[in-house]
């Protein structure tokens, strides 16, 4: 049975606990969260947190997993936006331990069937995705079926850098020098030889990398129909 | 569900009555959230299509539609994503215009909204009439964005804004639900922002 026959379409609120909390750079926080009862996902997918206050207020976000269906724990990585309330919480308050209210999985079509050959052209927190899917691929036993194109200003805005540099991606630093490429964003010349194969390309990061990178494919002759997008604007 | 260890209420409730349960107001932001690459279609190049169970299928051009009555939406949009944004002002025809001319079907009690990257979404007819939806080409005054649908988006803004699909052309009416595009994937088929029917399970 594949993942996408028990990915559930109907989801309900649970709670998870914090079991690992690290802060990878300053505007970022890495969780591991342990959820009872927890249904299937496929990579790509995200889920639901969401914080009560006292009075019953109440605020939520999506965040992306990074981990596969195969890891015992999920794990986010969440960008801290100026006065983000969740994530500004996440980052500064939440502790290891603590218990929030979680609910997923969420999203049906910026997925990966962990069996077509795919491209992720993704730009800095927007790699969460793309790591969930080289994960996954790789527990497959198939590591090649995932291809990324991780692009950020330098290594310190680019999330699992080293882990996506194991993996074989691309990472294209515009400001920094990394001896391997010049600095500056992929060219269609770096990115077409990586398309050979490739069925369906993803896009995720904000909107400005995300309206770039759907250029640069159309350029490298990838059809409109075969590109899934992901896309995230500073809603805190 | 437990109070959240830390956490305190650091934003005002918004305007009295206006936003929903689990919103928050955006401010002058507008966030642009997709699943599919951004068309760029011409205004001369769209039309829009009223079909299915109706008496009489009708396609406006980008000429015909603007030579229709217009009307202009002021009042609040909410996007499942948990932003909400006040006092927007739209400016386009009514669907009640639209469908007037095609004449729907007595079993015609849904409606699916296509638009030309081949995104869906359902929703009941009574949802798109009596002055509850538009189909838009202004926003604030000037041409809707191309990352917000323009040339011409539907606006449907009770509903959650995911039913509001950008680069609208075509209505079909249909006698039975279908879900459409994020319905399909774990959204809401009615989306009601009031009762939080944001995913697949809310009541």
């Amino acid at each position: 049975m594949s993942i996408e026959d028990v990915s559930p379409t109907v989801t309900a609120w649970t709670t998870g606990r914090v079991i690992e909390k690290e802060l990878p750079t300053p505007t970022t926080v890495r969780l591991r969260m342990h959820v009872d009862d927890r249904l299937r996902h496929r990579p790509g997918q995200h889920y639901l947190i969401r914080l009560r206050a006292p009075d019953d207020y109440t605020a939520q976000r999506s965040y992306s997993l990074a981990s596969d269906d195969s890891d015992p724990l999920l794990e986010f990585l969440v960008e801290k936006l100026p006065g983000g309330e969740v994530s500004e919480f996440l980052a500064e308050v939440a502790e290891v331990g603590d218990v929030l209210e979680m609910r997923g999985p969420i999203g049906r079509w910026f997925t990966w069937d962990t069996r077509t050959p795919a491209l992720c052209l993704v730009g800095g927190t927007g790699v969460v995705p793309a790591v969930a899917m080289t994960r996954a691929a790789r527990h497959a036993g198939a590591p090649g079926l995932v291809r990324v194109v991780a692009v950020g200003r330098s290594p310190d805005t680019l999330p699992y850098d080293d882990e996506l540099r194991r993996s074989g991606a691309t990472l294209a630093y515009t400001r920094h020098l990394d001896g391997t490429r010049p600095s500056g964003p992929p060219t269609v010349d770096e990115l077409r030889p990586l398309l050979e194969g490739v069925e369906i390309a993803y896009v995720c990061g904000s909107s400005r990398f995300a309206g770039l990178a759907e250029t640069l494919l159309r350029d490298c002759g990838v059809p409109m129909e075969s590109i899934r997008v992901e896309q995230f604007g500073a809603t805190g | 569900m437990p109070v959240t260890r830390g956490f305190f209420r650091r934003r005002p409730d918004g305007p009295e009555g206006r936003l929903p349960p689990g919103q928050y107001d955006v401010g002058s932001g507008w966030p642009v959230l997709t699943a599919e690459a951004t068309p760029r279609i011409r205004p001369e190049d769209w039309t829009i299509t009223v079909d299915g169970l109706v008496d009489r299928p009708t396609t406006w051009t980008w000429a015909e539609a603007q030579d229709l009555p217009r009307s202009t939406y002021t009042g609040d949009i909410h996007c499942v994503t948990t932003w909400s944004k006040f006092d927007v002002a739209f400016t386009g025809v009514s669907v009640d215009v639209l469908l007037e001319a095609a004449g729907p079907q007595p079993d015609a009690a849904f409606v699916l909204a296509h638009a030309s990257t081949g995104y869906t979404t359902n929703l009941p007819l009574s949802d798109v009439t009596d002055g509850k939806a538009w189909v838009v080409w202004e926003f604030g005054g000037k041409p809707l964005a191309r990352e917000h649908g323009g040339p011409v988006r539907l606006l449907v803004p009770h509903l959650y804004f995911w039913k509001s699909a950008k680069w609208v052309s075509r209505l079909e009416l249909l006698a039975e639900d279908e879900p459409g595009f994020w319905e399909r994937n774990g959204y809401h088929d009615r989306g009601d922002p009031w009762r939080e029917q944001r995913y697949q399970g809310d009541a």
